[in-house]
Order: C-alpha cells, then sequence, then structure tokens
C-alpha cells in the first residue's frame, strides 16, 4: 500500500488540514508520500517533509499551478497516481473540487468525507446530513478520497522525509483566474479551533454580531454561523457550519440565536460539549445540548463575556 | 446557447431519515421525496440566464427510477423547456456512472453551459459536476454564488475557504450550485399543468450504449452515536459554573 496525501496550502504555510488527512492515510497502513502542488511553495513542502510519517514529499512548483486551479492540478495527480493504492485530501472545498475530477480521469470512483478506515478498501462516511452513517467497500484499483478532518487527530512534528521536485506542467487553458477575496482574521481557524462561538438568526445583523466576536476573543475561539445568518449577511459564507459548510468538533460549541436544523446540527453535533443559547425553550438545538440556557442572547451573552 | 441541468429526486430536506432495523440502508418508505435544493438552485440560475437573453433553451436530466419524472416535471414546471429521464430503476449508481451517462447527454445535447447542484443531500457526495467536467475536458466551477455569461465565456464567484474566488471559464463549462447562487421561484399551479405538456424523452444506460457497474458497494448502514440528554441551566453563572468545573473546557 502507498498513500498519497495532496497537501492544502496557501504557497506559503500548509494548512492544518494536511495533517489530519496524512494521520487517515496513517490508518491505511504503508508509505505517506505527500504532493505540494503550487508556485513558490517551497516552504509549504518544508512543513510537509517535517511532518512524521511521511516519507517523500514531491512538489510541483510552477507558475502554472499558482491559483492550484482543479483543471490542471487533476492532471498532475493523476499523472502521478499509478504508483499509488490511495489518492486523499482534507475535505475541504479545496479537496472536494479537486478529488472527483483526479477520480474520472481514472476511471475511478471517489469517496466523500471519509471518517473512519475500516479497512484498506473499507471506509465510514456520513450520509444524510449525518442522520446515518455508511460502511462502504471500493473496489477500485486506486482508492480516491477526501478525508473528514474532524475525524482524525493532526499528525505530528518529527519527520524528515526527502524533498523531490515534480517537473511536469500541466496548464488549465479554458480557466483564467480572476480575483480571490480571503478575509484575514487573527482568530483560530473553525475547523481546528478547541472552543467555537456559532450565532445565527437570531442575532439579528452584521452590527449585532460584534457580541458573537466579543465573546469568543474573551475565549480564544473561532466564529463560526449558521445558513441563516451568511443567508442574511451577517457574516462571510465561509463562517457556515453544516451539512454543506464546515464540519467542526470543537471540546466546546456554544450555539447563540441558532434553532438547531438537521443541516446545522450536521455540522456539530460531534463537538464535545455543546452550550445552547435560545429564548425558545423548545428549540430542537436543546435536544443536543449538554448545557442549555433558555435566555435572550442579548443579555446572556453580554453578561458571560462579562463574568469569564 | 442551450444549458443543460442535472436534476435528482432525494429525501425532502426537512425529513429526518431513518436507519432500517437490519441495517441495509436507511428506511425510504413513505418518505416525501423532493427536488434535491441544490438542483432547485441550479434550474432557478438557467431560468434567470435565459430571462437575461443568455439562454435560449433548458433542457433538464435526470436519472433514477421512474418516480424521478416527479422532479423532472418540477423543473418543468418552473420553466425548463424540455425533460430526458434515464431510467435506471431501484439501483443507485455511484457517481461515476451518472457522470458517464451525464456526458453521454452533453455529447448529443451540446449545451454551452452545464448547470449541476453542488451536492445531493443524500448521498452528500458532491462530486457529479467535477467528474463530469473531467469527462469532457471542460473547464469547472463549482460552489458557484454568482455566474456571469459574456460572449463565449462565463465569470463564476467561488464559495471557497476564507472567501470568494472568481474563475473565467470557456465555454462549454460546468458550474455547480451553492446556496447563495439564488433563491427558487415557487411554482404556480397553472404552470404545472403546462408543464405535463412539455416534451420527456425516456431513454436507458443500454439504449444510451453507456456501461454503469458500481465499484463502491454499501457494507451496512448505521445510526450515528446518539447524544446523551443534557441539562438546562438557571443562569450565565450556572453555566459558566459547568462549563468551568464540570465539563472543564474553560
Ligand atoms: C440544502 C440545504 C442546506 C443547508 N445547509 C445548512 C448548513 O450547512 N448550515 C446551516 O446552519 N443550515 C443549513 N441549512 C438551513 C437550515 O435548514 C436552517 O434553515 C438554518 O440552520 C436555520 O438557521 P438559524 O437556526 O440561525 O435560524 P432559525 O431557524 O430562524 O432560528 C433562529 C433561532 O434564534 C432564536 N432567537 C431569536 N431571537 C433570539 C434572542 N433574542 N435570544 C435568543 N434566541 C433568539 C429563535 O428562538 C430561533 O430558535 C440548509 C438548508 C438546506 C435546504
Ligand atoms: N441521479 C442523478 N440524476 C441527475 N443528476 C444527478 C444525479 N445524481 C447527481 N446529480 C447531479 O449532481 C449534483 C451533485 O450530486 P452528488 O455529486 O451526488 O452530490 C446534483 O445536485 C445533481 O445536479
Amino acid at each position: 500500500m502507498s498513500n498519497l496525501v495532496i497537501a492544502e496550502h496557501d504557497n506559503q504555510n500548509l494548512k492544518a488540514s494536511t495533517l489530519n488527512t496524512i494521520t487517515a492515510a496513517s490508518k491505511i497502513g504503508g508509505d505517506i508520500h505527500v504532493l505540494v502542488v503550487g508556485s513558490n511553495c517551497q516552504a509549504v513542502a518544508q512543513a510537509a517533509a517535517a511532518v512524521a510519517g511521511v516519507t517523500k514529499v514531491h512538489v510541483a512548483d510552477n507558475e502554472a499551478y499558482a491559483h492550484q486551479l482543479a483543471e490542471n492540478t487533476a492532471q498532475l495527480v493523476a499523472a502521478l497516481a499509478p504508483a499509488y493504492s490511495h489518492l486523499l485530501a482534507p475535505a475541504t472545498p479545496a479537496g472536494k473540487n479537486l478529488m472527483p475530477r483526479v477520480a474520472a480521469l481514472l476511471d475511478v470512483n471517489q469517496l466523500t468525507d471519509i471518517m473512519a478506515v475500516v479497512s484498506p478498501d473499507t471506509f465510514k462516511r456520513p450520509i444524510y446530513a449525518g442522520n446515518a452513517i455508511a460502511t462502504v467497500q471500493s473496489s477500485d484499483k486506486i482508492k480516491v478520497m477526501s478525508v473528514r478532518i474532524t475525524a482524525f487527530d493532526a499528525a505530528g512534528a518529527g519527520g524528515s522525509a526527502a524533498i523531490e521536485a515534480v517537473n511536469e506542467v500541466f496548464t488549465a487553458d479554458k480557466t483564467k483566474f480572476i480575483g480571490e477575496e480571503v478575509a484575514k482574521s487573527d482568530r483560530p481557524e473553525l475547523t481546528s479551533a478547541k472552543i467555537v462561538v456559532s450565532g445565527g438568526r437570531g442575532v439579528g445583523s452584521a452590527d449585532n454580531f460584534k457580541i458573537i466576536y466579543t465573546l469568543a476573543d474573551k475565549l480564544g475561539a473561532a466564529v463560526g454561523a449558521s445558513r441563516a445568518a451568511v443567508d442574511a449577511g451577517f457574516v462571510p459564507n465561509d463562517m457556515q457550519v453544516g451539512q454543506t459548510g464546515k464540519v467542526v468538533a470543537p471540546q466546546l460549541y456554544i450555539a447563540v440565536g441558532i434553532s438547531g436544523a438537521i443541516q446545522h446540527l450536521a455540522g456539530m453535533k460531534d463537538s464535545k460539549v455543546i452550550v445552547a443559547i435560545n429564548k425558545d425553550p423548545e428549540a430542537p438545538i436543546f435536544q443536543v445540548a449538554d448545557y442549555g440556557l433558555v435566555a435572550d442572547l442579548f443579555t446572556a451573552v453580554p453578561e458571560m463575556t462579562g463574568k469569564l | 446557447m442551450k444549458i443543460l441541468v442535472a436534476v435528482k429526486r432525494v429525501i425532502d430536506y426537512s425529513v429526518k431519515v431513518r436507519v432500517k432495523a437490519d441495517n441495509s440502508n436507511v428506511d425510504l418508505t413513505n418518505v416525501k421525496m423532493s427536488l434535491n435544493p441544490f438542483c432547485e438552485i441550479a434550474v432557478e440560475e438557467a431560468l434567470r440566464l435565459r430571462e437575461a437573453g443568455k439562454a435560449t433553451e433548458i433542457v433538464v436530466v435526470s436519472i433514477g427510477p421512474k418516480a424521478a419524472q416527479d422532479q423532472i416535471r418540477t423543473a418543468l414546471a418552473m420553466g425548463a423547456d424540455r425533460g430526458i429521464f434515464i431510467d435506471v430503476g431501484d439501483t443507485e449508481l455511484n457517481s461515476l456512472s451518472i457522470a458517464k451517462l451525464l456526458a453521454k447527454v452533453v455529447q448529443d445535447e451540446q449545451p454551452g453551459l452545464v448547470l449541476l447542484g453542488k451536492q445531493a443531500i443524500d448521498s452528500d457526495n458532491n462530486q457529479t459536476g467535477q467528474m463530469l467536467a473531467a469527462l469532457c475536458n471542460y473547464p469547472q466551477a463549482t460552489f458557484a454564488s454568482k455566474v456571469l455569461i459574456e460572449g463565449d465565456s462565463t465569470t463564476v464567484t467561488r464559495e471557497i475557504d476564507g472567501g470568494l474566488q472568481t474563475l473565467q471559464l470557456t465555454l462549454p463549462a460546468v458550474v455547480t450550485a451553492d446556496l447563495r447562487l439564488n433563491e427558487p421561484r415557487y411554482v404556480k399551479l397553472p404552470d404545472i399543468m403546462k408543464a405535463k405538456k412539455k416534451p420527456l424523452a425516456v431513454t436507458s444506460p443500454a439504449e444510451m450504449g453507456v456501461n454503469v457497474a458500481n465499484t463502491i458497494t454499501l457494507v451496512r448502514v448505521d445510526a450515528p452515536a446518539e447524544r446523551s440528554a443534557g441539562i438546562k441551566v438557571e443562569s450565565i453563572d450556572a453555566l459558566i459554573d459547568a462549563l468551568k468545573n464540570k465539563a472543564k473546557v474553560i
């Protein structure tokens, strides 16, 4: 068995999601190689080489890969694939954009969001918004998958893998990168934070969201949101937690003014401790909350911030 | 320009499924079925592009059991022009087979743009559009929150980690719809009547000459671990105390 993990990065830093994916690969067994595709991304390759368990890092460093477009990245991954039994990437927007394209080029299926490795060909993955867990077996010669990062611990440091350049260059002639609006935040990353404070429609406005940020900062927490809060424009789209947003599993999840629709629960119900603050005692969120407080959030949240 | 939209019949988003007692699958008997919400958004986007003069014909395609024709009819009632139904009976096909069938439809229909949902809310796969794009060697823009058509290209804003990305793709291209792309219109009763008269072609993988073998088998399905019921606390003081001293998470 041999695993190729596709690194997630921004050409400078290796994203933590890659470390969880490396752990998933270690559960499969066999060699673990990492592929870094980017431009001026040598620092990322070095970071990947220093991860425990990694024995080789391939780095495809070329201007053509600057934006890691699916079209040419998939061709590159498919070209390297025959040497591997398993290809893995984090189940983040980047990984989900790429891996199915790779699989189709290889004429194999793809598994999305694997949350457990039963054996090298059998995996568990959530379906129906996490209301069922499927055990699936693949007979494909190369298994291509995306990995639910909250289901695997981050791999540690201590590796000293060899770094090898990949010189093959594919171009994406029909796709032009126009621009990116990426918000910079000093807060912890949502998917790896120990504490997450999320606000919903009940928060009422973008302005009101300040009380959520203030509480989060007091706790050193990341900030998340329900779909309703994103749709209403209170917060940016990448803060959405749920079936079709981000999946989080922090030590502590505080849901403020969120009703607890199944699509929201799908993204947070594996949190260790769940707190719900909602003025409606019948809100479904209380059915999954370890600690529920029936209260108006506009008094409860500032009070909590003040008393911490 | 012709737009092809792929739509899937799935469990209604408001239903919470249960796992069958024999763990063979989830229980879908007497469960409300609907058009996958992301597919509904894809259909709506096609309609808006036609209304903006960017498209002339909208074709919807669905692969599934006979009953999936209901979802094609829904899309026709929303305003699509004609439907293609690929009958596969009750077998749940893997995405690669779905993508191969769709690729054959693309080959026959030659649309300028193919719209899909980003994800089916039953399998939660999020993969068919990407596979279809690979099979057709088309550029792809997944998780779209904005789609503009200018001449022979489309400019798409995508929801990515950290924010938004904008790509320009040369048509023909594959675009998958995210939640913020639009809000689908309601279907009116007269439109449902009208939709019954719109053309709906029926075909099958065999007729299309597409091999649809599954390589992923469902071994079993389990219910997720249930959370044990928690408690209600009376005050912020009690909450902070519990988090500090009992749960020890702050
Ligand atoms: C295809 C699809 C995908 C979806 N994906 C997601 C997803 O990924 N993530 C997601 O979150 N949702 C998702 N949804 C939407 C989901 O179904 C719900 O609509 C959404 O989660 C509701 O958000 P909410 O709880 O903030 O709003 P609401 O359901 O409106 O709840 C607001 C809550 O705030 C409380 N409240 C109001 N004022 C106060 C106050 N002053 N003090 C205290 N409490 C107050 C109310 O009692 C209520 O419980 C999806 C839906 C579909 C159809
Ligand atoms: N059986 C099907 N028939 C038609 N379109 C489908 C089918 N399955 C998936 N799709 C399309 O692919 C999208 C993504 O589905 P999935 O990759 O299964 O999550 C859906 O929103 C549909 O647009």
